[in-house]
């Protein structure tokens, strides 16, 4: 049985780099009044406040809310990459998440190389990476491309690759960024198929997404996030509607 | 693509996080954590091994002679500096181009793992912030790098030996616990520097500098007896002990017990160092990227 338990969690970042992630944060912190100071006195952006989730085996979450809400934080903390400042993350359950494009591949390397390291780290036999090979091989459709390093692809085949990669394997809890629901007409029609399977493969599905018809469709609980807060929990329709007449005007 | 279905897709094998506050975690349970991930991350050696071989194709992708170029540049450079210094310090070549050759290709080893080591998490940066991995994975993958460096240096060393007919003999088999030891310093190393550059980036160009003076303190291209009574302070430099304790066995000579001594402290104490930072950061090297 799949489960993931979020447990009054709350995600600080540091301001330590002058580096344009961080500045970043610091203007989209500073324009949702985030801006705050950890127990030493350091600045920091509260990037989460007191999260408490709890979903088990056939829960679909949607989460939704305005850029720099704490979405992509949550996934992360919950994917186990941001370690909690304050609280506990507990999952029960392989765990895969289509968190960007890249997928931490490695632009140097061939797609073909990047497909056996996550193969690798997934803990796969030889048989099994040659099948995932395969298996990415033909959807990606990237014909010699497979075989270049990934920073010579467009960023429709860098898309494509990272696509199939995420998709090929089949975890129990998914975690999914809204980037993946982007890329052109043709290879959405034929991404939406094999997408579906994994999602209705997985356990738990919880979606990050701006796209409204997306969370009505696969998701059956949606998390408003606002300023790092749950800021509403609920059915999809009755969430979206509340959201709708908050943030959009209506059509 | 339509006969795929989820039971054809590779299934992940099942697996379990719990992950409490780091700044409510004991001391205790600190040491846990940075446990679990060091054997974590052992579990993954084949991916270890994997990125650390692909680190040396990508560098020399695309050159005729690969890695062979390190083989190369190091051979010219031990021919060099051994004609130069040998005449400088009017030394007899057969026995100084052999400790030139050796030495110079340790302390390459030495000098090379301390500067990889600072990039060790930065250099992963795109993977840290993509997916949860064990952090000693990256230490793991930089130390095996490197000896896969010094692997192709070898031939050097092999070279300058046949030519001036020298076989060290089977003290040479004493030189393996020495390079045991350089080994877990090379974990610690990569744990210690890792981190701190991570937080800091100004370390690594201070870490530069230091091996630069290194290099010249420590008896590399000079022998200690050269220094005669003067040698007084080469015990604190702890550079100078783990060299010998792997170059002394190699040209046929056992280092004597001061010499291993004083290896295994300093390793002893920079392991405890290295340790200590680690385990008390680990949950915040994320946060650093």
């Amino acid at each position: 049985m799949a489960h993931i338990r979020v447990e009054n969690v709350s995600v600080d970042f540091p301001l330590f780099h002058g580096s344009a992630r961080s500045l970043k944060k610091t203007v989209f912190a500073a324009a949702s009044g985030r801006l705050g100071e950890d127990r030493r006195h350091r600045r920091v952006v509260q990037a989460l406040r007191s999260v408490h989730i709890d979903l088990k085996t056939g829960d679909r979450l949607g989460l939704i809310g305005t850029n720099g809400a704490g979405k992509t934080t949550l996934l992360r903390a919950i994917a186990g990459i941001y370690e909690p400042t304050v609280g506990r993350i507990r999952v029960e359950g392989s765990l895969n998440a289509l968190l960007d494009p890249m997928l931490g591949m490695t632009p140097d390397l061939t797609g073909r190389e990047n497909i056996m390291l996550r193969g690798l780290y997934n803990g796969f036999s030889k048989p099994q990476i040659a099948a995932l090979e395969n298996d990415v091989q033909e959807f990606a459709e990237l014909g010699e491309f497979l075989d270049l390093p990934v920073r010579f692809y467009s960023s429709g085949m860098v898309v494509r690759l990272g696509f199939a990669l995420a998709t090929a394997i089949r975890p129990q809890v998914l975690l999914m960024d809204e980037w993946f629901l982007a890329g052109d007409a043709s290879f959405l029609a034929k991404a939406r198929a094999r997408l579906e399977n994994v999602v209705r493969g997985a356990d738990i599905l919880v979606l990050s997404s701006h796209l409204i018809p997306t969370v009505l469709e696969w998701c059956t609980r949606v998390i408003w996030m606002d300023h790092g807060r749950v800021h509403m929990d609920g059915a999809p329709a009755e969430v979206m509607q509340t959201y709708l007449a908050g943030t959009a005007p209506p059509i | 693509m339509d006969s795929l279905t989820p039971e054809t897709l590779p299934r992940l094998p099942a697996s379990h996080l719990d992950i409490g506050a780091d700044s409510e975690a004991s001391h205790r349970e600190r040491q846990i954590l940075a446990a679990t991930d060091v054997a974590r991350g052992l579990k993954l050696w084949k991916l270890g091994l994997t990125l650390a071989w692909l680190d040396i194709k990508l560098k020399y992708r695309g050159s005729v002679l690969g890695p062979f170029w390190l083989t190369i540049s190091t051979g010219v450079m031990v021919g060099a500096m051994g004609t130069l210094y040998g005449t400088l310090f009017h030394m007899d070549l057969k026995t100084y181009l052999p400790f030139l050759a050796l030495s110079l290709v340790l302390w390459n080893a030495i000098g090379g793992l301390v500067t990889e080591a600072c990039i060790t998490f930065t250099q992963s940066e795109t993977t840290i912030r993509a997916i949860r991995m064990p952090f000693f994975l990256h230490a793991f993958r930089v130390v095996i790098r490197n000896l896969i460096s010094l692997a192709h240096n070898l031939p050097v060393i092999v070279l300058v030996f046949a030519i001036f007919a020298i076989w060290p003999g089977v003290h040479a088999s004493l030189a393996l616990p020495g390079f045991a030891i350089w080994l877990v310093d090379g974990f610690a190393a990569c744990l210690l520097l890792g981190s701190f550059c991570a937080r800091f980036r100004d370390i690594p160009p201070i870490v530069g500098s230091v091996m630069q003076i290194a290099f010249f303190v420590t008896p590399v291209v000079w022998r200690p007896e050269q220094l005669g009574r003067h040698n007084w302070w080469l015990p604190f430099n702890p550079f100078d002990a783990l060299l010998e304790v792997v170059r002394e066995p190699l040209l046929g000579n056992i280092p004597d017990v001061n010499t291993w001594a004083l290896a295994l402290g300093y390793s002893l104490a920079f392991c405890a160092g290295a340790w200590a930072l680690f385990s008390r950061v680990r949950g915040r090297l994320a946060y650093w990227m």
